[in-house]
């Protein structure tokens, strides 16, 4: 009975975590291109005219204003598939999330509760498996809709996808070679140990070639720029999802960023160690965790209280120049920050954290390698962001002459090095 | 300028040029119909004459005349430097030769003067409409056709012929299918081409992200292949050159602004060139300066446009706004410099709406260093990216002698290697005092027209700053009573001030009777006026030569054969702006 | 082991669920007033012609032929891949040479496509290259080179 609560909370768990780096995603790509191009970005959507925190109510906004759209179906569509391709989209890229660890586990005496949804023996092979039936949602949104866009850019997908997806597969096969295992986990769990001695023995340490393969087909696996042909805008208007409105659009558009950020789970957890914190193992955290837990309360409690005094300054500064209830703003955010602050000094204080005792020392670990897993993954998605925003579009041939003619051979030579490098250091 | 064409011309056939005169400088002759096509011929293919470049179809009505029409060929010729005027006379039924196997864009032109005039074109290749809907009734530039007049239109044309989107078995391989679904033909042809696949016909444009206004092309698809394109303009056709014989001659500058919106500083100063000429009037030297820095700076804001937005179509998004931000500094100067950013109508005949206001030479330096900032920001990103150079190296390549043939001028005629510009050729409002050179491309790809317009950016901000830093002093507007107002002290307080005035605002300036073709180097190319005057206060007849109308009836030309995203990067590189195209 | 596949579809259901009924609720919320030409098929503000239903170009069916044949070797070496390094223990090298021998005999598969040029999407378009070589030596080199034949718009115009 345990066994399923725990297992239904670390559902709950990953859904809540990856609908919250979605919003934070789509909020990225908006201000991050507005960072990038040198303009301000949504800064207009609030909770009660107060709460903008620079457009992260923005995509909550996005999510209430499709709900009440209309929903427009072409005539002539294949209704059944035209319906069903937004949900495989959607479901597909939430389940993806099943094998990937984001923690090591919690430990609770003797038990041991292993921090990923579903601990498959295939592992990696799952990856493979789920990410290709994604392609079945496109090309079903492409053909269904009865539009000639819409059944380029699904054309265009599904060869793309396809042709890509034995990159991948090669890219992940040297990685089989070197870890021995298809488990996520204990490929993570290997990444742990350092590389001569001062490196993390990262996954793109290992495999360098094997990495730009896995990231150049992953880019290409989730439909983003410069591999974005499938939507193209300026050539297909919009690519496969030219007909879709409202709900079923929000599926697509949520399950495109669910699927970048299960992609930079997998980067990080692949070839950067997932959750483990890099030079400190799961035992230095442990044996520190005391000290870890108080210096970090001590600097979180410096930090909220420099941001609350920034704030306060700021709105000592702003009051009055924009004659309504956004000016606020900074004087609640900052109340917030003041009360975080007071938080972290009283638990250093109270509390004393200095010494937490062997459980709690566990737990601080574990905590500390969720975290770490968060941020590689959020800067991986800050990746995918990053080049959209940079880089120009292929064009269709180039792209296969890409994946055929220049990653496959290298994938093949990647893999044909790396098992000859095993076998010599037999 | 020389005699040398009209009297070669002259000398080769005679009797049968029926009338030559060289009236402000502009030589023309006029001969009958049926002698056009020699004609034309020998002007092109003479080593002595070499018009190579056909500018323009103009057609003109004279109801009262037995023969009614006037259609007028305007030719240049890039090494010889002269330019020459063919007139013809035709009666109502009758037809002129097509010019449209000589140059081909004369094949659009004439389609232009048949859908607005209604003047048959024997042997033209294509003789529909082109500007207004296919269902039109009537020919609206003809002097009987009401301006009033509106019609209503409703149907889609279809563009591509039934046949052709049929599939392509018998005609596109060495073969046939015989009736028990074998093929019978050539052997050894790959598995791919033997197996019959459908054509897809598709609309790109009038409402697609890539056509930057409203224009439409009919693709036939072989895959992403084009098989066969058809292009169809007028979405913005509201016939600029019936409003303008409807206006006074100062009234039409607001209206060259809607041109191209993107460059309107550029138009004003085409236009008022055009009539200047037609009133022989000399402008004050400060006012030929503040010209040509108005116009640089239409130059420099539409190739910032043209080389964003081409950007935008390749998929590098983020260029865009670094142009754009650039641009955005310029605008705030047009801004306060006219009052209005997009449609300036800054210059007056014989002058400037007013002169240049307090500070504006510093806001001007400012803005153009924030220009260069945002085109090295920008050619930092693409200028040696792999991705961009794939997508645009070898992509929509037009010869030097295709390109002339087209008629194409301004910066794809250039990226073709053709150093022609009229601020070169034939400078006018003082850019011969200027130093500057003439980027040309040596490919004439979609990677050459993207980095022409940006050394041209370069060269207009040098010529800015030329003509900021030599900027004589004096009045903007000429001492001329005919045209230019007279100051508001003396409309207000003599009779004769406010008679002038009173005259000038109600019947217009009077310009003298006789034709003339006024042309700058617009940012697009060559962008000329050829207006008719009739000696009253409103124009007979302006016509506009859009610098991308030749450059677009090429486009379908351009992208056969090419993928869908090469079109889009095509379109976007020959910069047509769909106000000046479609007029 | 069971279990954890059982929670694999409790995982998906829940997200099926999600899906779900976030359609309800949008379902519910969502004004219904259908059109004639709200129905019509986006084309660009035209009126569609021919339907996009056709057989399309054969060259996708062969990209997906071609995925078949190298996702299978995919799916090969994978268990080899996993047990590679045991294998050494028991076969030395020889488990080494025999996916050699394996991906050899596939290159070949790969070589022969490739030099048929069924690995390009468009067919019938020049190799581009040579001209991309030149052209990017001749962007390189910041000069202008002589002369650089077109591409593949060099389709001339009839009748002149």
């Amino acid at each position: 009975m345990a066994e399923i609560a725990w297992a239904l909370g670390k559902i709950l768990f990953m859904l809540v975590f990856v609908f919250t780096v979605l919003v934070v995603m789509i909020w990225g790509e908006r201000k991050g291109s507005a960072f990038i191009q040198d303009r301000i970005g949504p800064n207009r959507a609030s909770i009660g005219g107060v709460i903008r925190l620079g457009g992260l109510v923005h995509p909550v906004a996005d999510v209430l204003k499709l709900l009440f759209k209309e929903d427009l179906v072409p005539g002539a569509v294949n209704r059944f598939f035209y319906t069903m391709a937004p949900f495989v989209v959607m479901v597909i890229a939430l389940v993806t999330f099943a094998v990937l660890p984001f923690g090591d586990a919690i430990y609770l005496g003797d038990k041991v509760i292993p921090l990923r949804i579903a601990d498959l023996d295939v592992g990696i092979l799952y990856l493979l498996a789920i990410t290709s039936l994604s392609v079945y949602g496109i090309v079903l949104a492409g053909w269904a809709s009865n539009n000639k866009y819409t059944f380029l850019g699904g054309i265009r997908s599904t060869a793309q996808m396809i042709s890509y997806e034995i990159n991948m597969g090669l890219a992940v096969l040297a990685l089989l070679l070197v870890y021995g295992s298809t488990r996520v986990d204990a490929m993570v769990v290997e990444q742990g140990q350092l590389l001569f001695g001062f490196l993390p023995r990262w996954g793109v340490f290992l495999q360098p070639l094997g990495f730009v393969l896995f990231l150049t087909s992953v880019f290409a696996e989730t439909n983003r720029t410069p591999f974005d042909l499938a939507e193209g805008e300026s050539e297909l208007v919009s690519g496969y999802n030219i007909e879709y409105s409202s709900m079923k659009f929000a599926l697509f558009f949520m399950a495109e960023y669910a699927s970048m950020i299960v992609a930079a789970g997998f980067i990080s957890s692949l070839y950067f160690g997932g959750w483990q914190v890099p030079w400190l193992d799961t035992i230095t955290l442990r044996e520190h965790a005391g000290t870890f837990l108080g210096v970090s309360l001590w600097v979180g409690a410096v930090f909220n209280l420099l941001f609350a005094a920034l704030l306060w300054k700021r709105y000592r500064r702003e009051r009055g120049l924009l004659g309504d209830r956004r000016e606020l703003e900074p004087l609640v955010l900052g109340i917030v920050f003041f009360i975080l602050a007071l938080v972290c000094l009283g638990a250093v204080v109270i509390a004393s954290p200095w010494n937490l005792g062997e459980q709690g020392a566990a737990h601080f670990a574990t905590v500390v390698q969720v975290l770490s897993f968060i941020l590689k993954t959020l800067f991986f998605s800050w990746l995918f962001i990053w080049v959209r925003w940079t880089l120009p579009r292929f064009r269709y041939d180039q792209l296969m002459k890409l994946g055929w003619q220049l990653m496959l051979p290298l994938g093949l030579l990647n893999f044909f090095v790396t098992a000859a490098v095993v076998l010599l250091a037999r | 300028m020389s005699r040398r064409a009209l009297d070669r011309v002259q000398e080769r056939f005679g009797g049968q040029i029926l009338e030559t005169n060289d009236y402000l400088g502009d030589e023309s002759i006029t001969v009958a119909a049926g002698d056009l096509p020699q004609v034309l011929e020998f002007l092109r293919d003479d080593p002595q004459c070499d018009f190579k470049l056909l500018l323009d179809v103009v057609g003109v009505d004279y109801p009262d005349r037995p023969q009614r029409f006037d259609v007028v060929y305007n030719l240049r010729s890039l090494d010889q430097g002269q330019r020459i005027r063919v007139k013809t006379r035709v009666a109502e039924g009758e037809a002129v030769p097509t010019a449209s196997g000589l140059w081909h864009n004369a094949n659009w032109h004439e389609r232009e003067v048949y859908d607005l005039f209604g003047v048959e074109f024997s042997g033209h290749p294509d003789l529909r409409r082109i500007l207004c809907h296919h269902e039109f009734e009537g020919h609206a530039l003809r002097k009987d056709y009401p301006i009033e007049k509106g019609q209503m239109c409703y149907t889609v044309e279809k563009l591509l012929p039934e046949e052709a989107v049929l599939p392509g078995r018998e005609t596109r391989h060495e073969g046939h299918w015989n009736a028990e679904g074998g093929w019978e033909g050539a052997p050894g042809v790959a598995l791919a081409d033997e197996i019959h696949s459908d054509y897809l016909p598709v609309n790109i444009g009038p409402s697609h992200p890539a056509t930057h206004g409203a224009l439409r092309i009919e693709a036939l698809l072989d895959g992403e292949t084009i098989v066969r394109s058809e292009a169809e303009i007028g979405y913005l056709h509201r016939c600029f050159e019936k409003e303008a014989e409807d206006h006074t001659w100062h009234q039409i500058i607001p209206y060259t602004d809607r041109l191209n919106y993107v460059s309107a500083l550029t138009n004003n100063v085409g236009y008022v060139l055009a009539v200047e000429k037609m009133l022989q009037l000399e402008v004050p030297e400060r006012t030929r300066a503040i010209r040509v820095i108005v116009s640089e700076m239409g130059r420099i804001m539409d190739h910032l446009v043209c080389t964003g937005t081409n950007l935008v179509d390749i998929g590098a998004l983020t260029n865009y706004w670094y142009t754009w931000n650039a641009r955005e500094y310029l605008y705030d100067v047009v801004e306060r410099l006219c009052g209005e950013r997009l449609t300036t109508s800054y210059t007056r005949i014989g002058g400037l709406y007013r002169d240049l206001y307090e500070g504006f030479e510093d806001d001007l330096r400012g803005a153009l260093k924030k220009v260069e900032q945002g085109v090295q920001d920008m050619m930092a990103l693409v200028q040696r990216n792999r991705i961009l150079m794939d997508r645009t190296v070898g992509v929509g390549v037009i010869s030097a002698e295709e390109a002339v043939r087209w008629g194409y001028t301004g910066p794809c005629l250039r990226a073709s290697g053709v150093a022609y510009d009229v601020r070169k050729a034939m400078p006018y409002s003082g850019y011969e005092n200027y130093d500057f050179d003439i980027p040309v491309g040596e490919n004439g790809d979609a990677y050459d027209r993207i980095m022409v317009r940006i050394e041209e950016i370069y060269q207009s901000i040098s010529i800015i700053r030329q003509a900021l830093d030599t900027l004589p002093g004096g009045p903007v507007q000429a001492d001329d009573r005919r045209v230019v107002f007279p100051p508001k002290d003396e409309v207000y307080n003599s009779i004769e001030g406010m008679m002038n005035h009173f005259k000038l605002v109600f019947e217009g300036i009077r310009v003298p009777k006789g034709e003339g073709y006024g042309f700058i180097e617009a940012a697009n190319g060559e962008l000329g006026f050829y207006a008719v005057s009739d000696g009253s206060g409103r124009p007979y007849r302006v016509k506009v030569r859009p610098p991308c109308f030749p450059i677009f009836a090429s486009f379908t030309t351009l992208i056969q054969g090419s993928m869908v995203p090469d079109a889009i990067a095509i379109l976007g590189g020959l910069n047509i702006v769909a106000g000046e195209l479609d007029r | 082991m069971q279990l954890h596949f059982a929670t694999v579809f409790v995982f998906l259901a829940l997200a099926v669920g999600f899906a779900v009924i976030a359609m309800v609720i949008s379902w519910a919320l969502r004004p219904k007033k259908p059109g004639t030409v709200k129905e019509s098929p986006y084309e660009c503000g035209e009126q569609p012609e021919g339907s996009p239903w056709i057989r399309f170009n054969v060259r996708f069916y062969l990209i997906a032929l071609f995925f078949i044949v190298f996702d299978v070797e995919v799916v090969f070496l994978l268990p080899w891949a996993v047990v590679f390094k045991e294998m050494l223990a028991v076969l030395g090298s020889f488990a080494f040479w025999e996916m050699v021998i394996f991906i050899a005999i596939l290159l070949v598969g790969l070589a022969y496509v490739w030099g048929k040029g069924d690995l390009a999407w468009v067919k019938g378009l020049p190799p581009r290259d040579e001209e991309d070589l030149e052209a990017l030596s001749w962007y390189e080199s910041g000069r202008f080179s002589t002369d650089r034949r077109s591409v593949h718009t060099s389709a001339k115009p009839e009748g002149v």
